[in-house]
């Protein structure tokens, strides 16, 4: 249960039917009880149009990463296109520090189900797909679960609520590889390919899964969306601050009292985040930084921390809001080791399709191995910084970015921490040999 | 096309079409731009990154290669921020790559070599161990290393989508990715060895080529594959008198760069060691090796005094040798031996099309059009498996132009994939089955009909008189097997036509009347195999043959001449559409002679006078008296494809669709030489059972 306590702060929308500490998820029957599939009964009475600018004014951004606003995403498929249009979930949370997509699977997958049904209504598609990652088998089988509930409640199927509309649902099981969040890469692997990013554009509004008009949204960004047809889009931006629409959970992790997902306001202040609701630093320690969007996401020093978690204002600060995992250091912890594995996450992931990722993130963590195992020299952390310029912006898909990013920097931001790390003799020692050089 | 746009690069104006990539306008005022992954042709990548440039107004790099131009764009190829990413790109490259370039087939031609010395660093940062994975052989043909491979996909995609045999994909993820074959370890394809060709580093390396040679230690002699009769150049790398290589990277000549296995890996039957260097002359019933005076000597005496007494001989011509040569043998049957009995292997009736279009221009089809046209029909024929550079045309025309292709066969075909009609019909009742397609045919603009050897004598002009009812404009291709099939039947191998499909007074015996005649006296076989399955009939007859190997017919000879191959001869050859190429000599075989000089020299032993006999003077006499052969001769110099003229004027056929026998070979077979090829057959012994007769 990565549900925590509540806490007085949290002003809870998405998440204010859950229940702490809740066994099982929210069946088909409270749901419906508790206003559940009211939106997609308003929706079908809406026009797609209407629908959309219902979404647009709530200024609704996605809750993935990027923050594109939603209502703009949905708009720009071709409702008249004759070929099928899809829904597609991204489920497959792999950002390192994220883990609210799962807190909503488990709690509440009706939820989903809707938000689904809502937006495959906006956009006269017929067919969706949750792509859920494959570690996530809990919350595949509850899925599953109820989706077949809804299937025999009328709720999806040939005739959604008696409205003569189709639309079928189903779950699709990722294969355990981080770039398969990317939206094209995750359209590919959800096509039964190898998950190598596509080349953009076309952009999946207008190619996207199987080459049709697709929407690729997360399970928060979804989620979202009963309460704002319900509500009107005008009640959820009021939520949070001017384009930053609504509300948002944030995973948060690292050295807290606290650690778990709690739904907060959009622009609250991220030191309120970490001492408040997180319950402060553990152990009564000093903060010394916080990952604010999950691991890609540029670190910020303690004190740069005092500002709104928007999007605009994390942008502002050189780093970005992200899939809102919060991941909280202490004075304690080791900056040059936090790098070095997050540079072996990433070129553990990297798909191989580019040069500069697939080189770039290899080598990264190679220097910072060494770095981390004190046998660096200084030339290593220019070099750490040089070589994450030289990938930053150069790459097919932002997974490169991702890793040129925390590289950037760690580097730049906690220079004393990888000097204090370096050999004092300053004498190049080579790494130590993991492998031999020559297999007989 | 659409309307023009005007955008600056490096300062210099660029008019192109809208749509037109970023990489190819710079090409139009000069201007390269580094790429590995992008290919012309093929489907674009992006994964290189090397074709960055700076575009104004735009925060980031681009990729050239995928940036569509757009009127006032504004691109920098050579500023400091592009230069600097060049920079990089090649120095991530370099990070796993081996650098064992001393030691690498494609050292003196790689790219990334190049890429190197012109735009990256002096020295490399990077002291880690390198990512290490050992080469692995996948074919007799393919090997693959890993570590050296820089992944521009290029190899995926002229599987996939130039040859439609997708035999090759992408395995592993990140610094362990690696090209992978279909079947994990090894590869059951068409063992066209593109992949090699294409490859820009020395990741892909050939089984007949590794370790042997560099570039720059080789001769290149572009000549005509003298395997099928799609007439693809081939450029032959030779190195000391041997062929070690045959590729087509300079995209001269109608093939571009396509090659199929025969014409990439099949050259080595040249120097086989089964290779007849030396006359031979049959001496108490054993062949034993002579001078060439002394069989030359004894051929003369035994033709002249056959020719005395009013004997009969029989000459039987060659699908291979060059239009020279036929022309020659059937002057020197024809006015030296004054017989018409001379015949060749025929594999098509072209006769009998030539005759149903007389009248007609622009009715025969040359390799291009096949990838210009807007619709084809297959008629009888698996072209992938005996055509190859005809089928990959055709896909290609669909890949570029989306032009229709229609499929009228016995079995299932690989045209299949993309055609957008395969009708199944027994041999012989393809013309049948044509009917329920008439509709569709007719929308097109024109048509090429491609047809097999199963549509034969009236069937032809069947065919020709549906292509006339479709009311669009067709044009035709006979499919012939061989290399100089078509050649050998314009030159009038035939016995009841003469050179340009003229009529003589009195045909000849044809092949089958040869064989079985009781009475033959002489049989003259230059380059072929008329005996493979069949006995001669009169055992006393005097066989001379003129072969490269001891084939069966060799075997049978009286006296047999070491004849020299098409890559070790100059002259010309007609493609199975018509179109006139020269061949140039390039290794050399000690002790053999090109056909034509061994019938020069009897000609002049026997004291008949046939004119001069080098390849150029006989070209010329072909240029002024064959119907047809009055060809550019720039073209033919600088190595084109100059097609013949039509006929035009009817054809005293007279038909012998029996005569027609296809050869039914494979990718893998090739007739004679293909038997002493030693990669063909390695490639259909390999494990996994690549041929599959």
């Amino acid at each position: 249960m990565l549900l925590n306590e509540p806490h007085p702060l949290e002003s809870r929308v998405l998440t204010r039917r859950y229940v702490y500490p809740q066994k099982d998820a929210i069946g088909i029957d409270q749901y419906v009880s508790q206003q559940g599939y009211d939106g997609i009964r308003k929706a079908l009475e809406m026009t797609p149009e209407a629908i959309i600018d219902e979404v647009k004014k709530s200024s609704l951004r996605g809750r993935g990463g990027a923050g594109f606003p939603t209502g703009m995403k949905w708009s720009f498929v071709d409702r008249k296109s004759p070929k099928p249009k899809y829904i597609v979930v991204n489920a497959d949370e792999g950002e390192p520090g994220t883990c609210k997509d799962r807190v909503i699977m488990e709690h509440e997958p009706h939820r989903l189900i809707e938000g689904c049904l809502i937006a495959g209504r906006s956009i006269n598609s017929n067919r969706g797909w949750i792509y859920i990652r494959g570690e996530y088998r809990k919350y595949i089988d509850i899925m599953d679960r109820a989706i077949a509930d809804a299937y025999a409640r009328g709720f999806l199927g040939d005739n959604v609520l008696g409205s003569g509309w189709t639309f079928h649902l189903s779950t699709h099981t990722g294969a355990g590889s981080y770039e398969c969040g990317e939206e094209s890469a995750l359209l590919e692997s959800l096509e039964g390919k190898r998950g190598n990013p596509r080349l953009k554009p076309p952009f999946p509004a207008t190619s996207g899964a199987f080459q049709c008009p697709t929407i690729v949204n997360n399970v928060e960004t979804y989620s979202a969306v009963p309460d704002i047809i319900l509500n009107g889009g005008d009640w959820y931006a009021g939520l949070g601050t001017p384009r930053n629409g609504g509300t948002r959970l944030v995973c948060l992790s690292g050295h807290l009292n606290r650690p778990g997902v709690y739904e907060v306001p959009l622009g609250m202040n991220m030191l309120t985040i970490i001492n408040e609701i997180g319950g402060g630093v553990w152990k009564g320690r000093k903060l010394k930084a916080v990952i604010p969007g999950g691991s890609s996401s540029p670190i910020l020093r303690a004190e740069e921390c005092d500002i709104p978690a928007d999007y605009d204002s994390l942008a502002k600060a050189g780093s970005m809001l992200g899939s809102g995992a919060t991941v909280v250091l202490d004075e304690t912890a080791d900056i040059v080791k936090v790098l070095s594995r997050l540079m072996a996450f990433y070129a553990h992931e990297s798909c191989g399709w580019c040069i500069p990722c697939r080189e770039g993130t290899a080598w990264l963590k190679k220097i910072l191995a060494r770095l981390d195992e004190g046998v660096g020299t200084k030339n290593d952390i220019d070099m750490v910084d040089q070589l994450a310029t030289s990938m930053f912006g150069r790459t097919f898909c932002a997974l490169g970015d991702a890793a040129a990013m925390p590289a950037m920097s760690y580097v730049r931001k906690f220079r004393d921490e990888f000097e204090a790390k370096l050999n004092s003799t300053q004498v190049f020692v080579p790494a130590p040999q993991t492998q031999p050089l020559v297999v007989l | 096309m659409a309307d023009p746009i005007t955008l600056t690069i490096d300062g210099k104006q660029v008019n192109v079409p809208a749509g037109t990539l970023v990489i190819e306008a710079a090409k139009q005022v000069g201007i390269e731009i580094p790429a590995f992954c992008y290919y012309e042709g093929f489907s674009l990548q992006a994964a290189c990154r090397m074709c960055l440039v700076e575009v104004e107004k735009m925060p980031k790099l681009q990729p050239s290669c995928t940036l569509p131009a757009a009127e006032g764009m504004v691109i920098h190829t050579e500023s400091p921020k592009v230069v600097d990413a060049r920079k990089g790109m090649l120095e991530f490259l370099l990070t796993n790559h081996p650098l064992d370039c001393p030691v690498c087939d494609k050292g003196g031609e790689c790219e990334l070599q190049d890429m190197t010395f012109r735009y990256g660093a002096g020295e490399s940062r990077f002291v880690e161990i390198k990512h290490h994975v050992d080469e692995k052989q996948w074919s007799p043909a393919v090997y693959y290393d890993a570590a050296r491979c820089i992944l521009c996909y290029r190899c995926i995609r002229v599987c996939d989508e130039g040859l439609g045999v997708g035999a090759l994909g992408l395995t592993y993820r990140g610094v362990g990715a690696e090209i992978t074959p279909s079947h994990g370890d090894h590869l059951e394809c068409d063992e066209c060895g593109w992949c090699i060709d294409v490859c820009p580093v020395g990741a892909l390396t050939s089984g007949t080529y590794r370790y042997k040679s560099r570039p720059w230690e080789m001769n290149y002699a572009g000549t005509i594959c003298t395997h099928c009769g799609d007439g693809c150049k081939t450029t032959l790398s030779v190195r000391n008198g041997e062929v070690i290589r045959a590729n087509n990277r300079d995209r001269s000549g109608i093939n571009d760069e396509f090659l199929c296995v025969k014409g990439r890996f099949g050259f080595d039957f040249v120097h086989s060691p089964e290779r007849l260097q030396s006359p031979l002359m049959r001496r108490n019933g054993k062949l034993e090796p002579v001078s060439w005076s002394e069989a030359i000597g004894l051929v003369s005496d035994k033709f002249l005094e056959v020719a005395a007494r009013g004997g009969s001989f029989g000459v039987i011509g060659s699908t291979r040798a060059t239009n020279e040569e036929s022309y020659f043998l059937q002057k020197f049957a024809r006015q030296g031996l004054e017989t018409n009995n001379i015949d060749h292997h025929r594999s098509g009736d072209v006769a009998t099309l030539l005759d149903a279009l007389s009248g007609k221009t622009k009715a025969l089809a040359t390799v291009n059009d096949l990838y210009t046209a807007k619709a084809a029909l297959v008629v009888g024929a698996d072209l992938a498996q005996q055509h190859p550079l005809l089928a990959y045309q055709l896909r290609a025309n669909w890949r570029h132009h989306q032009s229709s292709t229609y499929v009228v066969s016995e079995g299932p075909v690989r045209e299949d994939q993309y055609a957008a009609k395969s009708v199944r019909a027994a041999a012989g009742a393809e013309l049948a089955a044509l009917e329920g397609l008439r509709e569709d045919l007719k929308k097109h603009g024109d048509l090429v009909i491609l047809f097999g050897a199963s549509v034969k004598g009236d069937a032809v002009r069947s065919l020709v008189a549906f292509g006339d009812s479709l009311g669009i404009p067709v044009t035709y291709v006979c499919l012939v097997d061989y290399s100089n099939s078509r050649g050998a039947m314009d030159m009038g191998v035939l016995p009841d036509l003469a050179p340009g499909y003229k009529a003589v007074d009195k045909p000849g015996m044809n092949i089958d009347e040869m064989l079985t005649s009781p009475t033959l006296d002489v049989l003259w076989v230059v380059g072929a195999n008329p005996l493979e399955h069949t006995q001669l009939k009169n055992e006393k007859a005097f066989v001379v043959v003129q072969e490269l190997f001891l084939t069966e017919t060799a075997q049978r000879a009286d006296v047999v001449f070491p004849a020299a191959s098409a890559y070790e001869k100059s002259g010309t050859v007609t493609n199975v559409c018509g179109e006139v190429q020269r061949l140039k000599a390039g290794p050399k075989v000690m002790g053999a002679k090109p056909d034509l000089e061994i019938m020069g020299l009897l000609a002049k032993q026997m004291g008949l006078n046939l004119g001069i006999w080098t390849p150029d003077k006989v070209f010329e006499e072909i240029r002024r008296s064959v119907r047809g052969y009055n060809v550019a001769l720039p073209v033919i110099a600088t190595g084109g494809a100059a097609p013949t003229m039509p006929v035009n004027g009817r054809i005293p056929v007279s038909p012998r669709p029996d005569l027609i026998r296809p050869s039914g070979d494979t990718l893998f077979t090739s007739g004679t030489l293909g038997r002493y090829s030693r990669m063909l057959n390695k490639v259909m012994e390999a494990p996994g059972q690549l041929y599959k007769p």
